[in-house]
């Protein structure tokens, strides 16, 4: 029912088949496989410990960072496997951008923070920057409200603004996918409402990955869901079907809150 | 939406907020369900006019129109029920949503009770012509005045205009009894009228139900725009 963009044909951004990831001895996914359609917001819900918040970090190589991790199975991105020894991770990165729980902008200007990438990617042509920094900020729905303020400080803006110029620090490097991991637990319900706003608009031009512990975000903003337990993907479907009609009882049972 | 540019957000504290998304899906459900409502009035209409002129093209045209009606009424129940489950509305928001579901039901039974005409129209079109349809023109045209504004009332959100369907719903009834009178009468009188005088009476109930559903529509229409429930002779304020 959400309103998925125009005629658009559906394919599969991003492709999950068998993946298992284990932090040293602990499973923490199991044999998960999903498709992510592009132009589409996926949700991905479950109880703590589930696995969401790893699996998302699986789409941009995040958990390389910690030690002992292992993964077996496909992470595919257009067809591409993003653990493929020749991959670039800062390419990879580049691609598939993220947005983490506590807005996390730089201690820098608003300016610097949104033309931060580009510079160490050593674009220093200031009309390029200038130009790449408004359409960013219109992006995010922030350049209204910040184009005289761009030099003001980030970390004094509201939180949910900051959270939207982390967005907009990300639409800079023109990223295909967009990850994001509870990007609204650190704001109030109004907040919430303006970041869920943007996430429908700007699935428009970007696929989007959202990790949310609350359960009738996803229900409002995705077009799919995936319920995850304890490192199994329970079930994953259109976002109507898993909250109308779900497959499996697990789902059920976590959606009207028996269980989670 | 909330947007950049031009249309930008306008959402800072006080204020109310530009539309959501949600409100557009509720009107676009908003917009099919006026499509329903004129596709079922379209329907009675062309049902009454089968039996008017004895029509059987007509009548048979009406058995079509009702398959897309059907199609229609899953189609925006689902709309519905997603968008509860999906947005946990509250307020106006909900008794709209609840109303639709309603309404949609409601206009499905009336396109369910225009294929019975059109169906007792293809029988009288085979009967040899003998008294004049008693009062049934004169009640179909109440009853369709009933429906269009019933449906109107929940579109223009015209409560007045509700109120004033529900007081019409008594004539109606009164004029089945008088016809089922008449006819009965006829067919005492004349026992090869019987399965005319029949499918007369078929039609007047049919039209009774359908007189009865747009009073459904409008203390819907009542329920939905000012959170009145004013049903079974009880009015009250919901909540």
């Amino acid at each position: 029912m959400t309103d998925t963009p125009g005629n658009l044909p559906r394919f599969n951004k991003l492709d999950v088949r068998n993946l298992d990831l284990f932090y040293t001895k602990f499973q923490a996914l199991k044999a998960v496989s999903i498709a992510v359609q592009q132009n589409m917001i996926t949700a991905l819900i479950g109880p703590s410990g589930c696995g969401k918040s790893t699996l998302l970090r699986c789409f941009n190589r995040m958990n390389d960072l910690i030690p002992g991790v292992r993964i077996s199975g496909k992470a595919l991105l257009d067809g591409e496997d993003i653990y493929d020894p020749s991959v670039d991770v800062t390419d990879l990165r580049k691609k598939v951008g993220m947005v983490f729980q506590r807005p996390n902008p730089f201690p820098l200007s608003v300016y610097s923070n949104v033309v931060y990438g580009l510079r160490v990617a050593g674009v220093h042509n200031t009309s390029r920057l200038d130009e790449i920094a408004e359409k960013s900020l219109r992006g995010a729905w922030l350049w209204d409200l910040l184009k005289d303020k761009l030099h003001q400080p980030a970390l004094e803006l509201p939180l949910d603004q900051q959270q939207r110029l982390c967005v907009a620090r990300l639409l800079a490097i023109q990223p295909d996918v967009i990850l994001m991991d509870e990007p609204c637990s650190a704001l109030d319900p109004i907040a919430t409402t303006k970041i869920e706003e943007l996430m429908m608009d700007l699935k428009k031009n970007y696929t989007i990955i959202i990790v949310t512990h609350n359960m009738q975000q996803a229900a409002r903003v995705s077009d799919f869901t995936g319920y995850m337990l304890l490192g199994e993907m329970v079930e994953f479907g259109e976002t109507n079907a898993v909250f109308t009609k779900p497959a499996q009882k697990l789902t059920e049972d976590y959606i009207t809150g028996k269980y989670g | 939406m909330i947007g950049g540019g031009k249309n930008s957000p306008r959402t800072q504290k006080g204020r109310i907020m530009d539309k959501r998304h949600f409100d557009i899906e509720l009107d676009n459900l908003r917009e099919k369900l006026v499509l329903m409502a004129s596709k079922v009035e379209l329907l009675i209409n062309q049902s009454i006019e089968s039996i008017r002129r004895k029509d059987v093209s007509i009548a048979q045209a009406v058995l079509g129109m009702d398959k897309e009606i059907n199609l229609l009424e899953i189609e925006i129940e689902e709309a519905a029920i997603a968008l509860i489950a999906r947005h946990q509305p509250a307020a106006g928001d909900l008794r709209f949503l609840i109303g639709a579901i309603k309404i949609n039901n409601d206009l499905e039974r009336i396109g369910d009770h225009g294929v019975n005409i059109a169906q007792n129209a293809v029988v009288l079109a085979a009967l040899p012509d003998v008294k004049p349809l008693a009062d049934l023109p004169w009640m179909a045209g109440l009853a369709i005045g009933m429906l269009k504004d019933s449906l109107d009332s929940f579109i223009s959100a015209d409560p007045g205009k509700a109120r004033d369907v529900c007081t019409r719903d008594d004539q109606v009834d009164e004029l089945k009894d008088q016809i089922i009178r008449v006819v009965l009468t006829y067919m005492m009188e004349k026992p090869d009228f019987i399965s005319h005088g029949l499918t007369l009476i078929l039609v007047s109930r049919n039209l009774e139900r359908i007189a009865d559903l747009a009073t459904d529509i409008s203390e819907e229409a009542i329920y939905i725009h000012q959170g009145k429930v004013i049903k079974h002779g009880i009015e009250k304020q919901s909540g």
